[in-house]
Parts: C-alpha cells; sequence; structure tokens
C-alpha cells in the first residue's frame, strides 16, 4: 500500500494527469464576496506588527539560547531543559509559520525584511527556501488536490508513522540533510524538478552548500568544545521541539475533502489562544488565508469577522479540532472516502462544487 | 499606426489602484499610480491565469491575489517567485478626462 499510495499522491503520476483532465488543476476556488475598498484595507501592508513579533521572536532566541547553553554548561542540564524547550519553540515551531508567512511576502511592507526572516526561518525548519516556495505556491493553487499538491501532510489513508515520527522531526530532519546533499551536489528530485523553474535552481545549489557549511561548523563547535550544548541550539530543536508545528499543521486540513475547489470543504479555523496565535502567526485563520493569501496575518482576525456568515462555524479550539481530526484519520484508515463535512450556516453561498467532482 | 482604445474615466481609478479594463474579450489592468499617472498592462498574471484587477497596488508595484507575486507596472517587469515572466504593458494617455490605452500593440 505504502509505494501505492506514494505513486498515487505523486506530481508526476497519473493523478496529476486526471487531475488535469478533470479541471481539477488550476481551477476557479470559491472566495466570499469582500466590497474592493475593504479588501484593499485588509490587503494593506504595515511594518510595525511583524517587526514587534519579530523581535520578540529573535530577541526571545538570543535570551533563552544564551540562557539555556549558560545553564546546561554551568548549573545543570535539568534547569536548562525548560528553557531550551522554549528556545526550540521559537526556532522549530514558531519558525514554521514565520517561514510560512514571509515566504508569501505579506508579513512586512518592506521587502527585504520578509526575505531575511523567510532565509532564517527556511534554515531552522530545514526546508529549502527556493523549492518550498514553489510547493507552497503549488499548495495554494491546488490545496489537497492529489498528484498536484506536494504539500498533502495526511493521505488517505495517512502514513500514520511517518506523522508521530515527525512529531520530534525523526522523518524530516534525515530526508533534509538526505536532500541538502543531494542539492549540493547540483541535483534536485523528479518532484522538486517539476515546480522550481529551471532559471530558479541554482540557488537552490547554492544555499545547500552554505547550509552544510553552518552544519559542519556547528559539529566543529561541538567537537572541539566537548559539549552538546551547539546542537542544542542549531538544528537539534528541530527534533526536540518541533511537536508544535505539526500540533497546528495537522489541524489545517486532514481529514478534509480531497479534490475540492472551495476552501470551506478541506480547510479548518480554529479559534486559538493568544500564546498558540503568537507561535502559529495567526494561522488558525486558515480558510481565510487560502482564499484570500494576500491578506496579513495580523488582518486576519478582521477579515474572519468580514466573511464569517460564509463559513462554517470556528472549531473553538485546537482540542475540539483533534477530536474530529483523529476519527476521521483513522476512519480514512479502511475507508479511503471517508472525509469530514460541515454545514454552513444558513443564508452561506453553498459549497461551490461543480458536477465534474465526483 | 496606434489603436487608441478609450478604457476608463480618470476619476473610475483610486489612486494607488487597479481596475479592469476587457476589450473584444481581451483583459487588461489599468493603474493610477500615487503621482497620479496612469498605466495599463496585460490582465492576467504572467505566473498562472489570474486577474490583477483585485490585486494590490503598492507604490509602483501590483501584486497578484493568488500568490502574491509582483510585477513593476510600468515596465511589466517580475519582482520575484513566483512570477518570472514579465507583464505586456500598454502606452497610455489622457484626453478630456478619459483613459485611452494603446491596444495596437497586440
Ligand atoms: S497567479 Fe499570480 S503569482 Fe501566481
Amino acid at each position: 500500500m505504502g509505494r501505492e499510495r506514494l505513486a498515487l499522491y505523486s506530481l508526476v503520476g497519473p493523478a496529476s494527469d486526471e487531475a488535469v483532465e478533470r479541471g481539477l488543476a488550476g481551477a476557479v476556488w470559491f472566495k466570499s464576496e469582500v466590497p474592493r475598498k475593504r479588501m484593499k484595507e485588509l490587503m494593506r501592508r504595515e511594518d510595525g506588527p511583524a517587526i514587534r513579533d519579530t523581535a520578540i521572536w529573535l530577541g526571545g532566541m538570543i535570551l533563552l539560547g544564551a540562557a539555556g547553553a549558560w545553564l546546561w554548561i554551568s548549573v545543570s542540564p535539568w534547569l536548562a531543559a525548560p528553557v531550551l524547550l522554549l528556545y526550540g519553540l521559537l526556532y522549530a515551531s514558531a519558525g514554521d509559520s514565520r517561514w510560512h508567512e514571509a515566504g508569501h511576502g505579506t508579513a512586512f511592507k518592506t521587502r527585504w525584511m520578509d526575505t531575511a526572516v523567510y532565509e532564517i526561518a527556511s534554515f531552522m525548519m530545514m526546508r529549502e527556501p527556493t523549492v518550498w516556495r514553489w510547493n507552497h505556491t503549488r499548495h495554494h493553487t491546488d490545496t489537497i488536490i492529489v498528484g498536484r499538491d506536494p504539500e498533502i501532510a495526511a493521505m488517505r489513508p495517512a502514513r500514520l508513522a511517518r506523522i508521530l515520527l515527525n512529531f520530534f522531526g525523526l522523518v524530516d530532519v534525515p530526508t533534509s540533510f538526505k536532500l541538502m546533499f543531494l542539492h549540493a551536489v547540483g541535483r534536485l528530485t523528479p518532484d522538486e524538478a517539476e515546480v522550481v523553474p529551471d532559471q530558479e535552481q541554482h540557488r537552490v545549489y547554492r544555499k545547500a552548500r552554505i547550509w552544510l557549511a553552518i552544519y559542519a561548523a556547528t559539529v566543529v563547535v561541538a567537537v572541539l568544545t566537548g559539549s552538546i550544548v551547539p546542537f542544542l541550539l542549531v538544528g537539534g530543536p528541530r527534533i526536540y521541539a518541533t511537536f508544535m508545528h505539526l500540533v497546528y499543521g495537522l489541524t489545517q486540513h486532514a481529514g478534509m475533502g480531497e479534490n475540492v475547489l472551495d476552501h470551506r470543504l478541506n480547510t479548518r479555523t480554529i479559534k486559538m489562544c493568544w500564546f498558540n496565535r503568537f507561535l502559529y502567526w495567526n494561522m488558525n485563520y486558515h480558510v481565510e488565508h487560502h482564499m484570500f493569501p494576500m491578506v496579513p496575518f495580523h488582518r486576519l482576525p478582521e477579515l474572519h469577522e468580514q466573511i464569517k456568515g460564509d463559513l462554517a462555524p470556528v472549531y473553538p479550539s485546537i482540542w475540539a479540532a483533534y477530536k474530529e481530526l483523529v476519527p476521521a484519520v483513522l476512519k480514512q484508515l479502511k475507508d479511503q472516502s471517508y472525509h469530514v463535512r460541515r454545514e454552513l450556516p444558513p443564508g452561506a453561498p453553498p459549497y461551490n462544487e461543480p458536477a465534474l467532482i465526483a | 499606426m496606434p489603436n487608441w482604445v478609450p478604457a476608463c474615466a480618470i476619476d473610475d481609478v483610486d489612486e494607488e489602484d487597479v481596475i479592469p479594463f476587457e476589450h473584444l474579450g481581451v483583459d487588461y489592468a489599468i493603474y493610477r499610480s500615487p503621482d497620479d499617472q496612469y498605466f495599463a498592462t496585460a490582465g492576467h498574471c504572467t505566473h498562472e491565469k489570474t486577474l490583477l484587477c483585485d490585486g494590490l497596488v503598492m507604490g509602483a508595484i501590483v501584486e497578484c491575489p493568488k500568490h502574491n507575486g509582483r510585477f513593476d507596472y510600468r515596465d511589466g517587469s517580475p519582482q520575484g517567485a513566483p512570477v518570472i515572466v514579465g507583464l505586456q504593458i500598454y502606452p497610455t494617455m489622457i484626453d478630456s478626462g478619459t483613459v485611452y490605452i494603446d491596444i495596437d500593440i497586440d
């Protein structure tokens, strides 16, 4: 089953051709009606909110990282552990949402700031910035369209072992290093070559060499100092503190509709507390983000208020989402046609379900 | 020979904004810059077939509503991934409060 499932979801397999034939690739998706004037307000860029959050994010990492390293070396690893866990959450869980938002180019008004945060967060998340920019672009064009979307986290049936191992980066990290070596010698995988245009590919090779040099330097420092602290600060968090990015990420689409043309059928919006919203940079407003990806993270709550009459009710908590998601994914192990379908409120525009979709 | 076609009234486009214009089944985008000049480009993004009139104008840049790809609408040049192919641009002129575009270039 494993091989068949991977072949089915491959971007260069028969499902891709089928999606094109069925009109599912690059299709027109449902969008709520928002008056142009209001939309312009919501799209307007600002530097302030992202500078503030980035200062807390990077500043927090510097302080916690320094404190954690000092405690580990001079006092006790046990006292250092909670400090380094917080450091790691900023590194490998908040890093995911910074990678995402800065990748869209919407976080800041000033372009170089988006680029800088994107490059830093890509390194932390071990995601090759050029490849992932193009992957994510495709995810937005063909969200959860089988054979077209490279970012389907929970396939049908889900690769459960892989998902569980990835709560500690145990698949992603070795895969990232394998890819880094492949890129460093000037090659891409077939899926990567499918999404990254030829003229962009040289960037991939150059960055892989720089990243490998940084990791090599980390190893050298660790050996010279005889300490594992360099690994706890660089790279290590992608293992010991990456779990929250998966906790958030799985809520986005897992267990919902495949091959649909309405984000209300394949995406969740969830209410979260301020701490989770800071780590996740408001991506809990995920239906809104997919419908209008040019709205910056800090305006998503307003966008939600604007269009909530068109959406199924928000999930009141992460827990509520998981109460639906886990049974749905487990059910899909046996019945791959099963998926969650939510009721729209009275008066909402009906789901966009063209007849061609089975 | 230029082929000047009336596209819109000057006040139809807000400052630092874009509106759609369709002529003989072809989509165009008409821009008004912050310093009150008018520009015209092809209506669709070159990355995928998305109408730019729903996008965001920031200074001399238009951002595509689908993947946030950016163009300089004055010369059509791409301003970073996922946009790598430039936009067709069209000359504009103003006459009696109307914006004309020269579509001869098609
Ligand atoms: S369609 Fe315009 S950037 Fe992708």
